[in-house]
């Protein structure tokens, strides 16, 4: 079994804070983590790998301090991983991404083989678009299940697998042939903690370079001259102003909040 | 070389193929998503800009009774599939029909509701169209120099917000979240046109079955139906304290829900998280109890009309956003302004 985990290092955005007079980010001193979704979904690719036998790849497409990132994938227990990093990348969009990582992917299974499941977070946490994955299934033209809440069976033999996903109005569970791509919730497994040994294999395990050099890139769809959407301006969202404080012993903050909601009241039919 | 974002003749002459305005019609067994009517409001808005056409597209097995509705809400036209493979929604046979439909018809613009569906779907057929697809915008403009869309989209959780264009690529795609666009009914609504286009997709091309579909009640709550919404946060302290959020809701006709927070401790199902990664609410009301008002948390809530926030911390970001601040214990305050609410509602009040 061999499976191919796209991952991605975002800005903790529970940490990023606004300077309103300035109207810009305030992230220094914001640490750089694995986006949330990414650790289910390497936990999964390793529980199989326990289960069936064989190997975790990883990738990344981003600067050098990306590094950090797929270390934490190896210490979860990843075999291999491989930075995707070239100045061409600069300012892709959602399209140029998942252009570059389906070559930096085509790459690793020319170097490690065929890929049997592909898996990517459900969304990253700075950029919210949940679209870098669907990207990426539809240039291999290969079964997407997206949400996936349950992997219920894998049979590499057989090819084949059986996934839970979300949907609007409940759940769904869908029979996929493999090589098939999943980007993950994170209600899809529990995180483990890492044995030692993997933890030392780990800080041994040298992170693989994937440059313009080395994976055949058509530079006319990589990088921000040819990602189609373009930023325009950022701005910080305007700001509400706070209200009115409402003062008074408990007694009369009922009065005055019982006399704000009186017309919602639903009437007594 | 051409700068990034001039436009030579070439493309010019290539862009100008692409008109009109499209919405995605979603549906799950002949039943439309709301957001698809709050896009076609939407689209009608920008078409009288732009001065196109809308056109409502729908693939199913049965779709042509959803004509009529969108219609109501301002569509020209109705492309339509219906066959049987689309019965179910499957991203490979939806991503190619759609994909088909796009080239055979080229509109300018393409909206599809940000659902599970609509984000499964619209980074694929995006992705087959080689071109730009903004998720969960907010605010769509043209502008007005260039005719192109302008879509505003939160990013970092909310705390930033950018514009996006897609100048050189057609469609220019996006997704707009339920309940973040209003439905309005246009005044004199006329029968559009319908157009019935066909695929040759056969079942055994199609490698992926559904085995089972599990539909759950809790699954489907659309807070953005509701004018009013009483939400509750960690400091609501546990599960039972939610019978007086539930009960306050109902007094005021409306529904309750919570904070990511709340939801981590179990003590509201995920499907009424309110926030960035739960949904977007507009109501007329407000009530955020026990809730610190995190960015994320915020960006879901802070456009109703009235927010009443109630925090023992005086300083906690949600008074920031609210209309009315009460500094208080959520979990003695909210029995005592029930209690006043029911006398309140047993003394007619004169209109
Ligand atoms: C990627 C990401 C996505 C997220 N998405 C969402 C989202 O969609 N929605 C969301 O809500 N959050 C989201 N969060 C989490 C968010 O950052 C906050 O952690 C969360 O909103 C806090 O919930 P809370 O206000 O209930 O809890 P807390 O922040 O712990 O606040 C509890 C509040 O209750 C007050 N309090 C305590 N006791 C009482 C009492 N007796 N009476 C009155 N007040 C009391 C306290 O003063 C405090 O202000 C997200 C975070 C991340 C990183
Ligand atoms: N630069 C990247 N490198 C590797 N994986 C990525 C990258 N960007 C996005 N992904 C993957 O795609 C998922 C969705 O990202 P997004 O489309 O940005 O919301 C993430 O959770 C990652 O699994």
């Amino acid at each position: 079994m061999h499976a191919l985990v796209f991952i991605k290092q975002v800005p903790d955005a529970s940490q990023v804070r606004v300077n309103y007079e300035t109207g810009t980010l305030i992230r220094e001193g914001v640490p750089a983590i694995l986006n949330p979704f990414e650790a289910h979904a390497v936990e999964e690719a390793v529980r199989l790998r326990e289960e069936y036998g064989g190997k975790v790849s990883v990738i990344t497409m981003g600067p050098p301090q990306a590094t950090e990132a797929l270390k934490e994938c190896l210490s979860r227990g990843a075999d291999n991983a491989y930075l995707l990093s070239d100045r061409v990348f600069a300012g892709s969009d959602t399209l140029a991404t998942s252009y570059a990582l389906y070559e930096g992917a085509k790459k690793i299974i020319e170097l490690e083989g065929e890929v049997d499941l592909f898996f990517a977070g459900k969304q990253a946490i700075d950029g919210d678009t949940a679209q870098t994955g669907p990207g990426i299934a539809t240039r291999f033209d290969m079964p997407l299940v997206t949400y996936l809440m349950k992997l219920d069976e894998v049979n590499i033999d057989k090819k084949e697998a059986v996934a839970t996903r979300l949907t609007e109005f409940g759940q769904e569970t869908l029979k996929v042939p493999l090589p098939a791509f999943f980007t993950v919730e994170e209600t899809l497994n529990e995180l483990s903690h890492a044995p030692l040994p993997w933890l030392i294999k780990a800080a041994q395990t040298e992170i693989k370079m994937l440059t313009g050099e080395n994976v055949n890139l058509d530079r006319e769809q990589c990088g921000l001259r040819h990602s189609p959407t373009k930023v325009k301006k950022a701005f910080t969202p305007e700001k509400r102003q706070r209200g009115e404080t409402l003062t008074g012993s408990v007694e009369e903050l009922t009065q005055k909040t019982s006399d704000i909601l009186v017309p919602f009241l639903k009437k007594e039919k | 070389m051409a700068k990034v974002n001039e436009i030579t003749e070439e493309e010019k002459e290539a862009l100008s193929q692409y008109k009109n305005i499209w919405v995605f019609v979603e549906q799950t067994g002949g039943v439309a998503h709301s957001v698809s009517f709050e896009l076609l409001t939407k689209a009608r808005e920008l078409a009288n800009k732009l001065g196109c056409q809308v056109g409502a597209v729908s693939i199913g097995k049965s779709v042509s009774h959803l004509a009529e509705e969108a219609f109501k809400y301002g569509a020209d036209k109705f492309y339509y599939i219906e066959e049987e493979v689309f019965k179910d929604y499957r991203t490979e046979p939806f991503r190619d029909a759609l994909t088909k439909l796009v080239l055979k018809y080229k509109p300018e613009i393409f909206l599809i509701g940000a659902t599970t569906q609509g984000r499964d779907l619209s980074g694929t057929v995006a992705t087959e169209l080689r071109t730009g697809l903004t998720a969960d915008t907010t605010k769509q403009e043209i502008d007005p120099e260039t005719g192109n869309l302008m879509m505003t989209r939160p990013t970092f959780g909310g705390s930033l917000m950018a514009t996006i264009i897609c100048p050189k690529n057609r469609p220019q795609m996006s997704t707009v979240r339920p309940g973040v666009f209003k439905a309005i009914p246009v005044e004199q609504p006329k029968a559009g046109e319908m157009i019935k286009e066909k695929t040759n997709i056969t079942e055994d091309q199609i490698v992926k079955k559904i085995l089972k579909k599990v539909v759950s009640s809790e699954g489907n709550i659309n807070l953005g139906f509701y004018d009013v919404i009483v939400s509750g946060g960690k400091g609501m302290g546990n599960k039972e304290n939610f019978h007086m959020i539930k009960e306050l809701a109902d007094l005021l006709g409306g529904t309750w829900a919570g904070s990511r927070k709340a939801v981590e401790l179990g003590y509201v199902p995920q499907s009424r998280q309110v926030g960035q990664t739960g949904q977007t609410v507009h109501s007329k009301l407000y009530i955020a109890c026990g809730i610190s008002g995190a960015i994320q948390h915020l960006v879901g809530m802070q456009t109703s009309d009235i927010i009443i926030s109630i925090n023992t911390d005086g300083e906690a970001p949600i008074f920031d956003v609210s209309t009315y601040c009460i500094v208080e214990d959520a979990i003695k305050f909210i029995p005592k302004l029930i209690a006043e609410l029911k006398e309140k509602n047993l003394t007619p009040v004169k209109k």
